[in-house]
C-alpha cells in the first residue's frame, strides 16, 4: 500500500499544460437502438466555463458522464487534462470534481464528517483546514455540524459545491448547479463558482437548464439537440446568429426546430 | 472510480476514510447497532432450546452436544459476514451517494476491501455477545474450539467475502431491484452447506455439488471436531483452496459488471 495519494494529483509528463483542459471526438454513445449521444466533438481550453445546453434527452447528462467516465463511450475518444478517458483516469480524478443533482451526500452525517472524507478519498493535505476554509466562503458555519438530510436545499446545494471544491480542481463539472435553489441563493452560487474559475484558472463545464445563467457564467455556449451539437460558439455570437435578444429565445428555436428558419433570418 | 490502474498502488489513505464513512453512519443510527445484535441474539436463544430439548430426547444429541448451536454461530458467521459487507455497499445505493465515490480517486479495490474491514466489524458487533448469550444460557464456549475455530472463521469469512462481492456487483449493474439477491442468495446455498447434517444425508449426485462449497467443509469438520474429537486439516485446506478461486471469480466478476454497468448506463440511475 502508499500512503503517498498525492501522486494521481501531480501533472505528469503526459499531461502538457498546453492541452486542452476536455477534448471529445467524435463521441458517440448507443443505448440498444437510442444514439444518445451522435458523433460529438469540441474542445475546451483550460480557465473557460463552457454552457452545455438541451432540452431533456439531448445528451448532455450523457456527455458529462462519458468525460467523468461514468459511461463508456460507443465509439470516439475522450481526453481530460491530456489523458485518455477512462484508461488513464487515475491520473485525473483526482484534479477533477463535479456536482449533479442526481447523487447526495450521505445524509446521516453531519456536513464536517461528509466533507471529511471526500477530503480524505481527494488526498487533501490538511483538511480541517480545507474545511474550514470551504465553511467561511461557502458560509456552512451554522450548520456544518448538522447531517444532511437536515438541511434546506439551499443549504444541500452549498454542501455539494463544498464537496466539488474539496480538492480545489482544475476541472469543475457542473450538472444543474442551481436547479431547486431560490434566485437568491442561485444567484450567490454563480457569483462563487466565477470567483473560484478567476482565483484558479479553472475550466468549468456546466449543464443548465437556466438561460440566465449561462449567459451571466459562459464564455462558451454548446447547444445539443438529439445527441448532436447544434451550434457552439459565444453566447452573444449565438444569439447574434439566430437574431435573438436572449439565449431563451435560441433555446426556444433550437427545441422547436426552428433554428434554420432563424438563422437564416439572421442572415 | 477507475478499474484499469490496478497497478499503480493501493492506498491507505482512503480504505481508511471509506472505513470512517462506515463509522460515522454505525455510530449515528443506534437501530443500525441494535439490528446488529438483535437477529444473532435471537438465533442463538432459540437454536439454543432446541438442540436442549433434543439432547434430553436423543441420546446421539446428548453425546454431540453442541453441534446445533456450533453450527447456528458458524451460519451466523458466514451470513452476517456476507450481510455485512452488501449492507455497507447498499448504504452507498440508499443514500445515493455512488456516483461521488465512482468519481473520486477511490479504487474498486480499494472499495472492496473497506467493506471487508467493515463486514468484520460488523459481524464482531453480532457475534461476540452472541458467542457470551451461548455460554451464559447454553454452557457452549464456542472459544474452547481453539485453533480450529480460527480456520472454520477464515474460511467462513472468505465465502462471505466472495458472495458479498460478487451480489455487490449484481447491484452495481442491475440497481436497487437486484436487492433481495443481497438477502436471499445466501440462504440458496443453505441447504446444500450441510449447516445441521452431515453430507452424508444428501444424494449422492448432490453430494459433488456439496463438496464444491467452501462452507460444507467447515461445518463437515465442526462435527468432527465435536463429535470425534478430530480436527480434518485436509478439509480446511481443501475450503482454502476453493475459497481462494472464489474470491479471485468475485473479483473478477465485479470488475466486469462494473464495466458493463457503465456500458449501459447503469451508474446513472441506480433506482429500481
Amino acid at each position: 500500500m502508499t500512503g503517498n495519494d498525492n501522486a494521481s494529483s501531480r501533472p505528469t509528463v503526459a499531461d502538457d499544460i498546453s492541452s486542452a483542459a476536455i477534448e471529445v471526438d467524435r463521441l458517440v454513445k448507443v443505448y440498444k437502438q437510442t444514439r444518445a449521444v451522435d458523433g460529438i466533438s469540441f474542445s475546451l481550453p483550460r480557465g473557460s466555463i463552457t454552457g452545455l445546453l438541451g432540452g431533456n434527452g439531448a445528451g448532455k447528462t450523457t456527455t458529462i458522464a462519458m468525460i467523468m467516465g461514468l459511461v463508456l463511450p460507443t465509439s470516439g475518444r475522450v481526453r481530460v487534462l491530456g489523458h485518455r478517458m477512462p484508461e488513464e483516469s487515475a491520473e485525473v480524478l483526482g484534479r477533477m470534481n463535479f456536482e449533479s443533482p442526481y447523487v447526495d451526500m450521505p445524509m446521516r452525517l453531519t456536513v464536517r464528517q461528509n466533507l471529511t472524507i471526500f477530503g480524505k478519498l481527494y488526498a487533501v493535505k490538511d483538511v480541517a483546514d480545507r474545511i474550514s476554509r470551504l465553511a467561511a466562503e461557502l458560509d456552512l458555519n451554522d450548520f456544518i455540524d448538522r447531517a444532511n438530510g437536515k438541511l434546506s436545499a439551499g443549504q444541500k446545494t452549498r454542501v455539494a459545491l463544498a464537496k466539488a471544491l474539496i480538492n480545489q480542481p482544475e476541472l469543475l463539472l457542473l450538472d444543474e448547479p442551481t436547479a431547486s435553489l431560490d434566485p437568491d441563493t442561485a444567484d450567490w452560487v454563480r457569483a462563487h463558482l466565477e470567483r473560484y474559475r478567476k482565483d484558479n484558472n479553472a475550466t468549468i463545464l456546466l449543464a443548465s437548464h437556466n438561460m440566465l445563467e449561462v449567459e451571466r457564467l459562459c464564455d462558451r455556449v454548446i447547444i445539443m439537440k438529439r445527441g448532436r451539437v447544434e451550434d457552439d460558439d459565444t453566447p452573444d455570437a449565438i444569439m447574434a446568429r439566430y437574431n435573438r435578444t436572449t439565449l431563451e429565445e435560441v433555446f426556444l428555436d433550437v427545441a422547436r426546430g426552428r433554428s434554420n428558419g432563424a438563422k437564416e433570418e439572421a442572415r | 472510480m477507475t478499474d484499469i490502474s490496478l497497478h499503480r498502488g493501493i492506498s491507505a489513505h482512503r480504505i481508511g476514510a471509506m472505513i470512517l464513512r462506515y463509522w460515522y453512519l454505525l455510530l449515528s443510527s443506534w437501530p443500525r447497532l441494535l439490528e446488529l445484535l438483535y437477529w444473532p441474539a435471537l438465533q442463538v436463544i432459540t437454536w439454543g432450546f432446541i438442540q436442549y430439548y433434543i439432547a434430553q430426547n436423543a441420546s446421539f444429541f446428548a453425546r454431540a452436544g453442541g453441534t446445533l448451536i456450533g453450527a447456528v454461530i458458524l451460519w451466523d458467521i458466514l451470513f452476517r459476514g456476507q450481510l455485512g459487507f452488501s449492507i455497507s455497499f447498499l448504504e452507498e445505493m440508499w443514500a445515493r451517494n455512488l456516483g461521488n465515490l465512482m468519481m473520486s480517486p477511490l479504487k474498486p479495490i480499494e472499495f472492496l476491501l473497506s467493506l471487508t474491514v467493515m463486514s468484520l466489524i460488523r459481524l464482531a458487533i453480532g457475534i461476540v455477545p452472541m458467542t457470551l448469550l451461548a455460554l451464559i444460557f447454553f454452557h457452549f464456549n464456542v472459544y474452547s474450539l481453539g485453533l480450529p475455530l480460527i480456520a472454520f472463521f477464515c474460511n467462513l469469512i472468505f465465502t462471505s467475502w466472495s458472495v458479498g462481492i460478487f451480489v455487490s456487483g449484481l447491484v452495481l449493474r442491475n440497481g436497487l431491484g437486484a436487492e433481495s439477491i443481497v438477502w436471499t442468495l445466501m440462504f440458496a446455498i443453505m441447504p446444500l452447506a450441510c449447516i445441521y447434517y452431515p453430507v452424508s444425508v444428501l444424494p449422492v449426485w448432490l453430494q459433488y455439488v456439496a463438496w464444491a462449497l467452501p462452507p460444507t467443509y467447515v461445518f463437515e469438520g465442526m462435527r468432527a471436531l465435536l463429535i470425534e474429537n478430530s480436527f480434518r486439516t485436509d478439509l480446511m485446506l481443501e475450503a482454502l483452496a476453493i475459497n481462494t478461486c472464489l474470491l479471485a471469480a468475485s473479483f473478477w466478476a465485479f470488475l466486469a459488471l462494473l464495466r458493463s454497468a457503465k456500458t449501459h448506463g447503469s451508474l446513472l440511475s441506480s433506482g429500481e
